[in-house]
């Protein structure tokens, strides 16, 4: 009985994974179901409708169409397992799992099959080091460059000295949540503030007991490292305290429209890093709006058009079809694979210029990815709420990260990974 | 006709206690022997696209790991009586061990790191076993549901357990057995898939003749009155956790092989949290309480239903990932009601029932 059950799905499987060649596919593992889908959905949203925009617009990138084919994961890992090897079989040029948990497995997984992995913003920040982890990429910036950007934001409102000041940090209690705070502490040393870690269990509803705490303790400043629920739920919790909402910071994953208005003008003066512009005021929207919205091709429901992230899922894409069109130079060749696409990766230099002719002027930063640096920049700005006219606003500007303390975290981690999984130095 | 018992004679006492008495059965099992351990293996070693890839990662290796987790709580729900809610810990306990011996041990083989492993969770079963002297029924479930928190929480609390690492996320390293890697990303299909299977097999052979003995027997008469079990000589400590500590081995043993085999890194809330208790709860009930067979039914219904409705409704009817998704919650919810009324007793008893009527076929009373 077991076995003509296997052999029913073997007959499914073997038709249903008939590859069409000559395309270039872009697998999505996205999350439109569970607690994360607020995020998840316009994330994917955004990285479909450009890949859609391209095909309809230009026929694809350098005249290869692209594919992307969907698998949903509802965050969990072992879907993510399951996902991961339905696509990689079908010519997968680039993974973005949009989940630290999935990138943790992908990261030996994908080198093993010798298809990068895109964790942008996200994932396992000493993968910025590019000599242990050839086939991992986080540009433009990743956690630790926001834990110290949100301190240099501090530092500034500050005129310069946070000494005796404290800082709590509200974080989901995973491998994302934890990520910041080996980096929180060294700052909190550099810097003299003292830092407070409270840690929100999955799926992030429960927070009254964290915010009794933040309450009753005071803390100068709150920063949040949230995802899903969880944030507007954080949101809604400091609202009820009535904590100051201008010295309450989340990282770019707890700055979305959907974080901030539950909350409504309680919300408002929340703030958010943010590693990319904001907004919709951008030539690539009236594109999407002629090639996808009208002709009704966009992904999902589209309705996320110009949201924050919304507007990463894009940035995703746009990062990602540039690194084809390197990858395309490099080896000459149109239909390019995955291999090739690691060394566009790698070779990836993103210019103002690149970035107006992609119809993103001044969206993000410039920057160069080399085989060493597999992290970009790790710039940012802050973006603050406007709860009246339901906008979010850049407040300051792309500035540098402390990489006096991020570089040797990084070099640390990545050489205890290297040691544990018996990895030589690739570049040289 | 074909399925009976008559002129299958017995001459010895041994034939006539066998697991498998009637000869059909027993052909049978060799038969699905012969192909989970030949067959299978074959076509996952010849075949070179990303078939045996995506078949071991996605679908066997889930269900061999399950069948184990799911032989394990049958003994302690189905065969003993005391319900527990605590398996996601236990497994938890499995992993997080697996996980220090592979690290603080490079040199230690990785089937005595799965077996230890196991044998430290049952350690930890028996602890928190032994609440179930005082407490039965609904009570006891709260109590193991404490565990359940319990393990959690103080996996994530403690960066002892998970070597200190940033994110507090543990990632197996690459480990061989007779040479043939099985964890770690390079490991081929078959030796992951085998390795398992070996284990399932084992698991399944000794927890099959424990129940058949009289420790299964002692577990037995305290799950159906234990008043009485006490009064015939049957000891309530000793018997309830040898249960818990049986139990705890083999979903410890799963544990160990989700974390290291199967995912390769994981992180305790996420991978262990309670959904993966009342999963695996849902596997034995579904499956049927106190039968091996039901334990590996019910793993293979609730592992690859998900993935058999996705590949329908996703890849051959192309609905939206989202719609898809939840669809399946409603179809694998549906089934299970389903299954429940017209089954209360699990897939096992339907199997068994099949059985029952094809020794009368054709000739019913």
């Amino acid at each position: 009985m077991k076995l003509t059950k296997l052999a029913a799905i073997a007959v499914a499987t073997v038709t249903a994974a008939t590859p069409v060649l000559a395309e270039l596919v872009f697998p999505s593992l996205s999350y439109r179901t569970g607690a994360y889908a607020a995020g998840g959905i316009p994330f994917a949203d955004g990285y479909a409708d450009y890949f859609t925009m391209l095909n309809e617009r230009d026929g694809g990138i350098g005249g290869e169409m692209t594919r992307v084919i969907e698998c949903e994961t509802g965050f969990a890992t072992d879907k993510g397992v399951e996902c991961y090897e339905s696509t990689k079989g079908e010519g997968a040029l680039v993974y973005q799992p949009l989940s630290t948990g999935i990138t943790y497995q992908l990261i030996p997984k994908a080198a093993a099959d010798g298809i990068p992995v895109h964790s942008m913003g996200y994932g396992r920040t000493s993968a910025a080091n590019g000599n242990v982890f050839s086939h991992t990429f986080n540009y433009p910036a990743n956690y630790w460059n926001g834990a110290s950007l949100a301190v240099n934001h501090l530092l500034d409102i500050n005129d310069g000295d946070i000494s005796g000041k404290s800082v709590a940090l509200i974080y989901h209690n995973s491998a994302y949540g934890k990520e910041p705070i080996r980096t929180l502490e060294e700052l909190a040393e550099k810097h003299g503030f003292t830092l407070k870690t409270l840690a929100v269990d999955h799926p992030g509803q429960e927070q009254k007991s964290q915010w009794l705490q933040i309450r009753r303790e005071r803390p100068d400043y709150v920063l949040m490292w949230g995802w899903g629920v969880m944030n507007q739920v954080a949101i809604q919790e400091a609202a009820n305290i009535k904590f100051p909402m201008e010295n309450f910071i989340g990282v770019w994953w707890s700055g979305a429209e959907i974080d901030v208005l539950p909350a409504g003008d309680a919300a408002d003066g929340y703030k958010a890093i943010t590693f990319h512009n904001v907004g919709s005021d951008y030539p690539i929207y009236d594109d999407i709006q002629k090639y996808v919205i009208d002709t009704g091709k966009a992904a999902g429901s589209g309705n996320q058009l110009g949201t924050v992230i919304y507007n990463r899922g894009l940035y995703a894409a746009m990062l990602a079809t540039e690194a084809v069109r390197t990858a395309q130079e490099i080896h000459g060749v149109s239909n390019i694979t995955a291999a090739m696409m690691r060394d566009g990766m790698e070779a990836l230099v993103i210019t103002e210029d690149k970035m107006a002719a992609a119809g993103m002027p001044n969206f993000g930063p410039s920057f160069e990815v080399s085989c060493e640096n597999h992290g970009g920049p790790g710039t940012g700005a802050v973006a603050q709420w406007d709860a009246t006219a339901k906008t979010w606003s850049l407040i300051s500007d792309f500035g540098p990260s402390d990489m006096d303390i991020i570089q040797p975290l990084i070099d640390a981690d990545s050489a205890a990974y290297a040691a544990e999984n018996n990895i030589e130095p690739q570049c040289d | 006709m074909f399925y009976r018992e008559s002129g299958d004679f017995k001459t010895t006492y041994a034939k006539d206690t066998q697991t498998f008495p009637i000869k059909l059965d027993r052909v049978g099992y060799y038969i699905i022997l012969a192909v989970a351990f030949i067959a299978i293996p074959l076509l996952l070693i010849t075949d070179t696209g990303g078939g045996a890839s995506y078949w071991t990662n996605a679908i066997f290796l889930p269900f061999l790991i399950w069948a184990i987790a799911a032989i394990g709580l049958n003994i302690l729900v189905g065969y003993c009586g005391q319900l527990s809610l605590g398996s996601g810990g236990f497994m938890a306990v499995g992993a997080y061990a697996s996980y220090k011996l592979m690290t603080s041990f490079p040199d230690l083989n990785i089937l005595f790191v799965v077996i230890l492993s196991g044998a430290i969770t049952a350690g930890v079963g028996i602890l928190f076993g032994l609440p179930s002297l005082r407490i039965k029924g609904f009570y006891l479930a709260v109590a193991t549901l404490a565990a359940q928190f319990f393990l959690v929480w103080l996996f994530n609390k403690v960066p002892w357990f998970y070597n200190y690492s940033a994110s507090g996320q543990i990632s197996a390293p690459t480990r061989s057995f007779f040479g043939f890697e099985v964890t770690g990303a390079t490991a081929s299909a078959e030796a992951k898939y085998l390795f398992c299977l070996v284990l399932l097999f084992c698991v399944a052979w000794v927890a099959r003749n424990l129940t058949r003995g009289r420790i299964g027997r002692s577990w037995m008469a305290i799950r159906d009155m234990d008043i009485a079990a006490e009064i015939i000589g049957v000891a309530p400590l000793k018997t309830k956790l040898s249960a818990f500590g049986v139990s705890s081995f083999f979903i410890g043993i799963a544990g160990s092989l989700f974390f290291t085999v199967y995912l390769g890194a994981v992180e305790v809330g996420e991978a262990f949290g309670i959904q993966k208790s009342f999963l695996l709860l849902f596997m034995i009930i579904i499956g049927g309480l106190g039968s091996i067979f039901g334990s590996i039914i019910g793993a293979a219904f609730m592992v690859l239903m998900p993935v058999l409705l996705k590949i329908i409704l996703v890849d051959q009817l192309n609905w939206a990932t989202d719609i898809a998704a939840h669809f399946q919650f409603v179809i694998v919810g549906a089934l299970i009601i389903i299954f429940l009324i017209l089954e209360p007793h699990g897939l096992a008893q339907l199997w068994r029932l099949l059985k029952e009527k094809l020794r009368l076929w054709p000739f019913p009373h």
